[in-house]
């Protein structure tokens, strides 16, 4: 690898399996569920959080030697809050209606586990370009959970991906429908988001037996 | 009182901090595999939610929304600076809890040792800044609903941390699948949990007070739906049929 060593290339491939922070260090597990029923409103919080983790990551790194360890929480909080307000302004200017969507959720990234999870676990004691690598994995990690619930639950719920029909009509009962297939709208609710996890901890455990918990 | 009624089982029931928008979770599932620990951090949850919210609508009447400024003077009645409040709310929440450790430490150092460890973890808790930003989008309206609101969440959230650890102390002793065990089956759980406590959510709509009131009524519980990602799409038209 030119630009990445093997060490550094492995903070990016860690997160995204063996170690991801939603199924493995169960970081950042709030918002995650409440907004994948529509994959873009997923693809949308992936992305804040990979800006948010990444930008969080480097300066609290840069800082990390001039922090007093007694008052790093509020600092930490401090650095988060400045960089999701960047993020929902942003928001609010070009994709209106899908901040509405998400609601309070951009403004609960501030308080998402994963990104003290990994100030305090990795940022605090590694440089800006390695914590940086380290954000940038944990959130395409974080990322992919959220991508993978959403997909399901949107083909699923709705019949549709990013809001194209891609099952037909089910009003017209064209494509799938034809033949007598129905949406199940029970995928829509946000339970059902939390199951889905489930089942894909349980693929997970059991493609890597050494995941595996003792109660 | 009506209202503080209301809202009270609402929080409690309908708008369920764990169940209902997924708030806290991470201290969730990680604090509650013993009963007791999970009754500390609950008890901890309730205390700040109820000092923090109120505090929070104090600063969003007074200083955040557009024309709060107007106690100032008249010049400032066009500031709206509502774009500050995560920043301002996260450090309302950080400096309470800070300020909290020091009063019970000072106090009661019994309740210090059982709230203790729990009280730092609370500043990054989900459900303490999700409090503060339902309360500001679903503009509660006086100061006595705010205090409400915070406590009857808070009991919310310590209910569901309850019950999910008396479950998971029992599910030691059942013959789970291997891969599922530990925190699979807890998603599961709390999923299946999540579905049973949908149902209180036609508990507001029912009862004969008149066309006018369970208009109104409908009206906020179609917007409490909204924050609800999916729901807004099939629950609306199930409440009016119901009022109906």
């Amino acid at each position: 690898m030119g630009l990445l060593s093997k060490k550094d290339a492995k903070l990016i491939t860690d997160p995204l399996a063996d170690n991801n922070p939603i199924t493995i260090q169960v970081l950042g597990i709030c918002s995650a569920l409440a907004i994948t029923a529509q994959l873009k409103a997923a693809i949308v919080m992936a992305l804040s959080v990979l800006f948010v983790l990444a930008m969080g990551n480097v300066v609290i790194s840069i800082m990390r030697n001039i922090i007093p360890p007694k008052i790093r929480i509020i600092v930490q909080l401090v650095v988060v809050a400045a960089l999701v307000i960047i993020v929902d302004q942003v928001l609010k200017a070009f994709a209106y209606t899908l901040s509405k969507e998400l609601s309070v959720f951009i403004g609960l990234i501030i308080t998402n586990c994963i990104i003290m999870g990994r100030f305090e676990a990795f940022a605090l004691g590694n440089g800006p370009w390695r914590s940086f690598l380290d954000g940038i994995g944990n959130a395409l990690g974080y990322g992919v959970i959220l991508i993978i619930v959403g997909f399901f639950r949107e083909l699923l719920g709705s019949g549709s991906l990013l809001g194209f029909p891609v099952l037909g009509d089910p009003i017209e009962k064209t494509g799938l429908y034809a033949i007598g297939y129905e949406n199940n709208g029970f995928m829509l609710l946000s339970p059902m988001a939390l199951i889905v996890v489930g089942i894909i901890i349980w693929v997970q455990r059991s493609r890597n037996k050494a995941l595996i918990e003792e109660h | 009182m009506l209202e503080h009624t209301e809202l009270f089982f609402k929080s409690i029931f309908v708008d369920n901090m764990v169940f209902a928008t997924f708030l806290g979770m991470c201290s969730f599932l990680a604090v509650s595999k013993k009963v007791s620990t999970a009754v500390g951090l609950g008890a901890a949850v309730i205390f700040v939610l109820t000092v923090t919210v109120p505090i929070n609508w104090l600063l969003d009447q007074y200083i955040l929304r557009e024309g709060a400024l107007t106690w100032l003077g008249p010049e400032y009645a066009d500031y709206d600076l509502s774009f500050l409040s995560f920043i301002l709310f996260i450090a309302t929440i950080a400096t309470m809890v800070q300020l909290v450790e020091i009063v019970v430490e000072k106090f009661s150092p019994s309740l210090y040792n059982s709230l203790g460890i729990f009280l730092p973890l609370i500043a990054v808790n989900c459900a303490i800044l999700g409090g503060s930003l339902f309360m500001q989008s679903r503009d509660i309206e006086t100061f006595g609903l705010a205090l409400n609101y915070g406590f009857s969440s808070g009991i919310g959230w310590f209910l569901a941390i309850l019950a999910i650890a008396a479950i998971r102390e029992k599910i030691r002793y059942s013959n789970v699948p291997a891969p599922l065990r530990g925190l699979g089956i807890t998603f599961i759980t709390t999923g299946l949990m999540a579905i049973g406590f949908m149902s209180f959510g036609g508990m507001l709509t029912g009862g004969d007070d008149g066309a006018k009131e369970s208009e109104t009524k409908t009206a906020t519980v179609q917007n409490t739906y909204d924050f609800n990602d999916s729901i807004t799409e099939t629950a609306p038209v199930e409440v009016t049929e119901i009022t109906e």
